[in-house]
């Protein structure tokens, strides 16, 4: 009981595959500029990964050493075909706006990465388990940039005005960068920031140590 | 012709694949701590990518779009929902081609090149740019120039990033920031500057 509580709350801070193992950040800051496709894309990711991971793992004893990547890849796109036709007839306007990012999750890197590391390895079961608990850790990320950005870039949360915005008599001036591609980029890097702080043993060791008697010279 | 230098210009600087798009980005902050081996992923994805999208832009307008297959005497299938299937193949496909003439012909290319190419089958840029190509109905010589410019784009990209990382191992960077924080603060930067190309036409 103890190790699958393990295999799906590690990858949500202290496994993170996003701000740990940098995984899979390819699509995901691309469709954070608002809450809902944020959302929508979370719900995709996770259940293709979770599904495939349970896919490849009930056949891991079949396949081919040297074939894997492909099989693996075979696997996953069919996964997300299924998705796309799935968002596309019931959300069409959002599947719209996540483009061609749906698309994307086939080479998002935590997919493959979980295949290829986990469950070729592990059991069915504890295979889905740690799909779907990198693919929450994926989702944890993504709906923080998002809220973050869609409430100071347009002042509303999922399309509801929040902050007031001084263009509708309000008091709170949106702030256009936010919804610009730069801003994702500083938020995910002041969120590392965040969470190294908080969890130390996360910090990397630098390539070229500084000398301390030069640090302390400056100080 | 000025169209085609002018979506080449918007392929690689406005609409750069890894800096407004975030395409790529895994390879983009794991192999650029060097300048050297920066320049290596850079050639072979430009190669890959001048190659793949009008590939795959062939398959989308013979086989799967839809009436494509009228020639066959099927002009009511489309099977444009195969795409995704399809083009992942063909780029796996290309790759190990790829791999195997550069082993055969050219060992110098080979021994640069070598370790990057299988990295390149599951780059986000790529699949990211064959999708742009159909969902932007580009013509075959639209999608070379594509192609081109795009991947040409993105190996900018990736070699000056690599070159200022090269640069900030001497810095003294906060303990949290330290490697990939400030690596996504510097990425960030380099995107402000790239939005600064917008607007630039012929």
């Amino acid at each position: 009981m103890n190790g699958t509580k393990k295999i799906l709350i590690d990858p949500l801070i202290d496994n993170n595959p996003v701000t740990l193992q940098v995984l899979g950040i390819c699509s995901a800051l691309a469709v954070t500029t608002s809450l809902l496709p944020a959302l929508l894309m979370c719900l995709a990711l996770t259940s293709v990964a979770a599904l495939s991971s349970a896919t490849i793992s009930s056949i891991r004893h079949h396949i081919p050493n040297n074939i894997r990547i492909i099989v693996q890849m075979t696997i996953i796109a069919s996964f997300v075909i299924v998705v796309d036709q799935l968002l596309r007839a019931y959300a069409f306007e959002t599947s719209k706006q996540l483009s061609v990012f749906v698309g994307l999750i086939i080479t998002n890197c935590i997919v493959l990465g979980r295949a290829e590391a986990f469950a070729m390895k592990n059991g069915v079961g504890a295979s889905f388990l740690d799909g779907l608990g990198n693919g929450l850790g994926y989702s944890v990320i993504l709906i923080a940039v998002a809220t973050l950005r869609e409430l100071f870039g347009a002042g509303t949360l999922l399309g509801y005005p929040i902050l007031p915005l001084v263009s509708d008599g309000g008091w709170y001036e949106a702030n256009g960068l936010m919804l610009l591609p730069p801003s994702a980029f500083f938020i995910i890097g002041l969120l590392i920031w965040g969470i190294r702080t908080w969890k130390r043993q996360q910090v990397e060791k630098p390539d070229y140590q500084i000398h301390e008697v030069h640090r302390t010279e400056v100080l | 012709m000025a169209d085609y230098v002018n979506l080449f210009i918007t392929a690689a600087f406005v609409e750069n694949l890894a800096l407004a798009f975030f395409l790529g980005m895994c390879t983009f902050l794991a192999i650029s701590k060097r300048v050297s081996t920066a320049i290596g992923l850079g050639i072979a994805v430009i190669a890959v990518q001048t190659i793949t999208v009008p590939v795959n832009h062939l398959i989308y307008v013979c086989l799967l779009k839809e009436g494509a297959l009228a020639w066959a005497g099927l002009p009511d299938v489309d099977l444009s929902f195969l795409g995704l299937v399809s083009y992942i193949g063909v780029i796996a496909a290309l790759v190990q081609i790829l791999e195997m003439t550069l082993d055969k012909y050219f060992p110098a290319l080979y021994n640069a090149l070598g370790i990057f190419l299988p990295l390149i089958t599951v780059n986000c840029a790529i699949l990211g740019g064959t999708l742009f190509m159909v969902e932007r109905q580009y013509s075959l010589g639209e999608s070379v120039v594509y192609g081109l410019g795009s991947g040409s784009g993105w190996a900018i990209a990736l070699i000056a990033l690599a070159g200022i990382r090269e640069k900030m191992k001497y810095s003294d960077v906060p303990d949290g920031l330290q490697g990939l924080g400030i690596t996504f603060i510097i990425v960030g930067l380099m995107s402000l500057g790239f939005m600064g190309f917008s607007g630039i036409r012929l």
